[in-house]
């Protein structure tokens, strides 16, 4: 992708919604272009945090493992983010990342994007908003998916 | 068919019971068995009880002499003429299995054609109300529809109102004003023959006028008529618990949190005698009964309750697990979503509920309660 | 002159409590615990129906319960159901034989409202077994396809085991102007498609909101925050409808079983607007 490519790929990105052009602009310059293929691990439980993405487009699945199992907790795609908790510092990541699907994202290096944002108290109160809106997202569905709405006896551990 | 009134004698009374045998009625009244008024087949006037009154009160009902000789001064009974209509058990139909498939043998014949003597104007305000769940609304249930065409309706307007009665609030009483073939006014005469039993007779259709006719009495005097209505009217100005019950969908929708409910819910047993007792509860389970040989099997209606743990569950539970929820939903249908759906509350202010609930609870306290309009005092 | 005393009107030619036989031709397994049982109608009987009315199935000497019909309204010559054995008679009915008969009354209930539809575009979201009542639409929509605009179908699963309908789904999804995606609660290494509760799919839809009507139905806590999640992207509650259910005796609206507030699950529904049944739903244990 071209510079001009990323901060088009950014304004574009349903995650920055809203974000004035000064907060894109910023973005852009730390912003690289990743493509993964699939069965390609793009980080596991417990690496420490670094990269956060921007899906463009791609297929995504958040994991757990247990011995001898896989746990597909959730997947994103077209649109999302991944990788929250490289803004938060030293906070590991708790899920494994797989690709399914061959994706294009925008990853920033989580360090870096602090230090940006260190300078710019505004810009990254609009950021966190945004991360914070994300998680918020994910725990709900989360919580959702543990009342097991669709078992037999109704569900939530009855 | 309203303007003409005759006046009856015991014996004219008689005649009309007799009248109806003839005409293939199976007469049914109320008789004193026991400790209670129960509705049961009568043959003359005499198997009615005599000078028979009713002590009425939260979870308290007995019977006691009175001073003179009325045969309708009691109140209502412990249960009421619906189990003769939408009857507590009945047969739907019977399957024979042969071959992986079933034949239905054939559905519960209708039972003989009754005639109801003494019916309580809430008795029959609760009939009509039946009528809309079992008969006016989008389907027909055959059983009460061919039991309730086929009877005959006399009723006794009360001139003793019990002290759980609340009619006149619910605007079911203390005189019918429709429903009925024959309606019955009973006064003890104070004239000619000081002591004595006297009817007023009214009819609301034309077999009950054919009756009246027929049995030669005097037409009554204006001024007859008048007495009788005057001591219903006495009888409704002394009860004293009221609802307003046009003001209870508005009431349910603000308090269904209410911490009443829980209050009562501490005291509520969800024994069910509620609805046993209430002339227009009409909720009823259907259950398969097979021989034991699995050829023959039975489709069986029984009357059920929403008070019990199972009446609403779907698989993963029941929807209302708590006492409360199911105290709530009788007491909120019964005053309240009733009229949504059948244009008029559920209840009829017969009082039957307060004085046979084992614990005492009353539905008219817990109604201003919620609705705020707690009331002092309850009784005459 | 009372009114109340004389002869109904009109006598239903049927008693309405009495199941009619209809016999089992076919049995195809969706899932571990899910049929799709396809039976001829009953003799002399009308089976029509319309997308989202249900029957009351009834198996000798076990018990009734309702169904909802899963079948095409416009072949009423197969009677079509989607069962999932949760307790002793739908486990007792799964396990019917071709041949065999099965009690049948109806159809009951509130359909679905294909006629109000008509001319917007149609978000249909299914939750496990819910999808069942809702292939009747979709087929209704295949077969009118002119009438309608966009078609989504938004289907979750517990897990890919627990997909129903698999080959339509698939099929559905390369249907011009139509989208049909599946996602489900718990994955496993060889699903590759979407993992996560079906409001995670919302972000897809590619309607107008205020030009669409959306259909749900799954289970109630499923129903409640889909419909609040469609709400808050724009689509007005008059133009969602759920489908209810509450225990039946009767399905004719006098057993009182099924009551909801005022309603009747059984002939109030269970197709409700959610501009009608929301205010219910969120009282809880009404």
């Amino acid at each position: 992708m071209t510079a001009v490519e990323v901060h088009t790929a950014l304004a574009n990105h349903p995650f920055l919604a809203g974000l004035p052009e000064s907060d894109i602009a910023k973005l852009a310059e730390l912003a690289f272009e990743v493509r993964f293929q699939p069965e390609q691990i793009l980080f596991r439980e417990g690496d420490p945090s670094s990269f956060f993405y921007l899906i463009v487009t791609g297929h995504i699945a958040l994991e757990l493992l247990a011995p001898g199992r896989v746990f597909r907790i959730e997947t994103v795609g077209d649109g999302e983010d991944l990788g929250w908790s490289s803004l938060l510092e030293s906070v590991n990541k708790q899920f494994q990342a797989r690709c399914l699907a061959p994706t294009r994202a925008l990853a920033f290096d989580g360090p870096r994007l602090i230090a940006l944002w260190e300078g710019d108290a505004e810009f990254g109160f609009r950021l966190m908003r945004k991360v914070v809106g994300t998680v918020a997202d994910r725990l709900r569905a989360t919580r959702l998916q543990l009342l097991d709405v669709y078992d037999k006896r109704g569900g939530a551990g009855q | 068919m309203r303007d003409k009134a005759w006046r009856l004698s015991p014996e004219h009374v008689g005649r009309l019971i007799a009248l109806l045998a003839e005409q293939g009625y199976e007469v049914i009244g109320p008789r004193k068995e026991g400790a209670a008024i129960r509705w049961g087949p009568v043959g003359s006037l005499d198997d009615l009880p005599a000078g028979v009154g009713c002590e009425s009160t939260p979870g308290h009902y007995r019977l006691r002499q009175r001073a003179g000789p009325e045969r309708f001064a009691w109140g209502p009974s412990p249960d009421s003429v619906k189990r003769w209509l939408h009857v507590p058990e009945a047969r739907f139909a019977l399957a024979s299995k042969t071959n992986g498939t079933f034949h239905i043998l054939r559905a519960e014949p209708p039972g003989p054609k009754v005639a109801f003597l003494g019916l309580r104007p809430c008795d029959v305000a609760a009939l009509e109300r039946l009528d809309k769940v079992l008969l006016e609304d989008r389907f027909v249930e055959e059983h009460y529809a061919a039991r309730r065409h086929a009877a005959l309706f006399i009723a006794v307007n009360c001139t003793v109102s019990l002290e759980t009665c609340f009619c006149v609030s619910m605007e079911c009483g203390p005189r019918a004003a429709k429903g009925f073939d024959i309606a019955l006014t009973e006064r003890v005469s104070g004239g000619a023959a000081p002591g004595a039993l006297e009817y007023m007779a009214e009819t609301g259709t034309a077999r009950g006028l054919h009756l009246v006719e027929a049995l030669g009495a005097p037409r009554a005097e204006a001024t007859f008529v008048a007495e009788c209505r005057e001591a219903s009217k006495q009888a409704g100005a002394s009860q004293g618990r009221k609802v307003d019950w046009r003001s209870a969908v508005a009431v349910m929708l603000r308090s269904f949190e209410h911490p009443r409910w829980e209050e009562t819910a501490q005291r509520c047993l969800a024994c069910a005698n509620c609805t046993l007792a209430c002339p227009t509860c009409f909720c009823v389970n259907t259950i398969e009964q097979t021989s034991l040989d699995g050829q023959t099997g039975e489709r069986r209606r029984l009357w059920d309750s929403c008070f019990t743990q199972s009446f609403t569950y779907i698989h993963g539970g029941s929807v209302r697990t708590s006492v409360k929820s199911r105290y709530r939903q009788w007491l909120g249908h019964k005053l309240a979503w009733w009229q949504q759906q059948f244009g008029t509350a559920g209840c009829t202010g017969c009082g039957r509920c307060i004085a046979w609930c084992p614990a005492g609870i009353d539905i008219t306290e817990e109604f201003n309660e919620l609705a705020g309009t707690a009331q002092g005092g309850k009784s005459v | 002159m009372t009114t109340v005393l004389e002869p109904p009107a009109v006598s239903p030619s049927r008693p309405l409590m009495e199941p009619r036989p209809a016999r089992l031709v076919g049995i195809d397994k969706e899932t571990n615990d899910t049929f799709t049982l396809t039976l001829e109608p009953p003799e002399g009987v009308d089976a029509r129906f319309r997308p989202g009315q249900f029957s009351m199935l009834y198996d000798y000497g076990v018990g009734e319960l309702p169904i909802s019909i899963s079948g095409d309204p416009e072949r009423p010559e197969q009677l079509v159901y989607t069962i999932r054995s949760v307790g002793p008679v739908t486990t007792s009915i799964v396990t019917r034989h071709p041949g065999e008969s099965l009690g049948v009354r109806g159809p009951f209930g509130t359909p679905w409202p294909m006629t109000a539809a008509r001319g917007k575009s149609v978000l249909i979201v299914a939750g496990g077994i819910g999808l069942a009542p809702l292939r009747p639409a979709i087929y209704h929509i295949l077969r009118h396809r002119g009438d309608y605009n966009r078609l989504m179908i938004l289907y979750g699963a517990r897990s890919p085991r627990d997909i129903l309908y698999k080959k339509e789904l698939a099929a559905w999804s390369l249907l011009p102007d139509t989208q049909s995606l599946v996602t489900v609660d718990y994955g496993g290494v060889s699903w590759r498609g979407h993992v996560g509760v079906v409001t995670t799919l919302f972000k897809s839809i590619r309607t107008q909101p205020t030009e669409t009507i959306a259909l749900l139905c799954g289970p109630e806590i499923m129903m409640r925050y889909a419909s609040r999640e469609l709400q808050s992207r724009g689509i007005p509650k008059q133009q969602i409808y759920l489908s209810m259910e509450r225990n039946m005796k009767c399905a004719a609206g006098f057993c009182g079983h099924c009551q909801m507030g005022p309603f009747f699950v059984c002939k109030d529904g269970p197709v409700f607007s959610c501009a009608a049944i929301e205010p219910w739903m969120d009282l809880y244990e009404i």
